[in-house]
């Protein structure tokens, strides 16, 4: 099987200071890959460099055959919201607040040319179905919305043209834990039922556990352990992976 | 007035704004940046239509100028007598004999023929401006053809009023490429801006900008398929001239509810009324 996504010596540097270096790994598809680490650790500014959001000062990021850091603008936003999607830590960032719930799912497919009100309200509806929000919201704005519900609004605004590369930053960040246990179930079904390939950031290792194939733990910026999220999790080799496992409180 | 040069401005100034104005007319619909000057008049009140006007004037054109269609109102009349007395051009209220007209926010209902110009006054040039507040942005988004989101606005109208509620300053699409504010004309306007024979000019004097349509330039309203873009207007007819198809003013005529409709275009209702 060729890789989806494949990553080669990223490196970024905030004028002397290391913002992440030597970052290589590849991604399959339909593979979800965690990255965890403190932080500071690097793993928001190496995902903004994968995602073109920031430019990287070394390195190659693969995509079907093509190394996307070279692409133009033009192309970098088509990727940006066809093949590709980026969910924000914070809703408000991902999102536009003063549009309805309807046209922020519906942006995307306009962007793409789609030109026809009722089809994308009819797939607008069945997305604000699929991450629960009820099809009666539809004409609210985000500002309306509880915290959890911006998130899977979200969700929803970067999966409505089927991507197929995922990148989430810390989405289950800032929402209390029931709500956090119910977008993961939610985004487990997304990512198995639409084999989505996804990297995730995140310093909470159950997310982790629940969601990714592979872990990636990053430290000061560099990647100090990879492999199958079980093995590190349960045989941490890293001294610092061995402290991170070893934090989290066992109720 | 010998004590001003023709037409007000000095010619260094004039030829900065036609040099805006040939780049404009190169790229249609393109938003060129100029150097606008103070005019004696506040921002508002054409500013950037009558710099445009200023710079386009020759001693032997025929000038009219309209306020929301009429000749004889605040607008029309100051900015008419400005350039009477600057530069001491014939003036017209009649579409056909006029050379150059300057409007705010009407396009006059009697069809414009080749070699005219008219001149729009803009408030706000940027089509993106209340989707996207960065300018950066904005003029990157034109760049990269990237109007997903002037759609959305419509898609919101839709949403909210089960219609394309937008009346005036409608978006339009330019030989397919640039998406543009046509100024604050009525949408019932639009059709005329599409492959008209006349020249047109956009001067936004506080924004500083500049953008033209050259003549025969197609000219698309935004819609979707199943909400096609459409020219309303009030349905009534004209009570003077008893006009069907022309853009009508509804006029509150006393506080018991009376109220007329006439011709916004005062040219082309007295025009036929006279006839």
């Amino acid at each position: 099987m060729t890789p989806l996504l494949q990553v080669r010596g990223i490196e970024k540097r905030y004028g002397t200071r290391i913002g992440c270096t030597d970052v290589s790994f590849d991604l399959y598809p339909g593979e979800v890959m965690g990255i965890v680490g403190e932080s500071g650790s690097g793993k928001s500014t190496m995902l903004s460099c994968l995602a073109g959001h920031q430019p990287s000062d070394a390195g190659q990021v693969i995509f079907e055959g093509q190394d996307v850091l070279t692409l133009s603008e033009a192309e970098r936003r088509r990727l940006g919201r066809t093949d590709w999607a980026f969910v924000h830590q914070n809703p408000r960032d991902g999102l536009r607040m003063n549009v309805s719930a309807g046209g922020n799912v519906g942006e995307r497919l306009m962007a793409v040319g789609a030109r026809h009100y009722g089809d994308i309200r009819h797939t607008a509806t069945g997305w604000l179905e699929r991450v629960e929000i009820s099809s009666d919201r539809i004409d609210d704005r985000p500002r309306q919305f509880s915290g959890g519900m911006q998130q899977r609004l979200q969700i929803a605004r970067n999966l409505v043209t089927g991507p197929r590369l995922v990148f989430m930053d810390e989405p289950t960040g800032g929402l209390d834990v029931s709500v956090q246990a119910r977008l993961l179930d939610l985004l487990r079904g997304l990512v198995r039922r639409m084999g989505l390939s996804a990297i995730i950031v995140t310093h909470d290792l159950a997310v982790v556990r629940l969601l990714a194939d592979r872990l990636m733990v990053m430290k000061g910026g560099h990647v100090v352990e990879t492999g199958l999220t079980d093995q590190v999790l349960d045989d941490p080799q890293h001294a610092y992976t061995q402290l991170l496992v070893s934090s989290v409180l066992q109720v | 007035m010998s004590d001003y040069n023709f037409a007000y401005l000095d010619e260094d100034t004039k030829r900065m704004i036609r040099r805006a104005l040939l780049k404009a007319v190169a790229i249609p619909s393109y938003q060129v940046p100029f150097a606008s000057r103070e005019m004696p008049m506040p921002y508002g009140w054409g500013t950037g239509g009558v710099q445009v006007t200023a710079a386009c004037l020759k001693a032997d054109d025929t000038l009219k100028v309209i306020d929301q269609g009429a000749d004889d109102t605040t607008n029309a009349v100051s900015i008419r007598s400005f350039f009477q007395r600057t530069a001491d051009v014939a003036v017209t209220e009649c579409t056909q004999e006029a050379s150059i007209i300057q409007t705010r926010h009407r396009i006059p209902e009697a069809p414009l023929h080749e070699g005219q110009i008219m001149v729009f006054q803009v408030p706000i040039p940027e089509p993106l401006r209340f989707l996207e507040p960065r300018e950066t942005e904005t003029r990157r988004m034109h760049a990269l053809a990237d109007y997903g989101l002037m759609q959305v606005k419509l898609y919101e109208d839709i949403a909210k009023h089960g219609e394309i509620a937008t009346a005036y300053a409608y978006p339009v699409k330019v030989e397919g490429r640039y998406v543009m504010d046509p100024s604050p004309i009525p949408k019932f306007d639009n059709p005329k801006l599409d492959n008209s024979p006349a020249l047109m000019l956009f001067g936004a004097g506080r924004e500083q900008r500049i953008y033209a349509l050259p003549p025969y330039t197609s000219v698309q309203s935004l819609d979707f398929e199943d909400f096609p873009f459409a020219a309303t207007k009030a349905d009534h007819s004209c009570t003077i001239c008893g006009a069907v198809d022309s853009y009508l003013d509804e006029i509150i005529t006393d506080d018991a509810g009376g109220r007329m409709f006439v011709c916004s275009d005062t040219s082309y209702c007295s025009e036929r009324a006279a006839s």
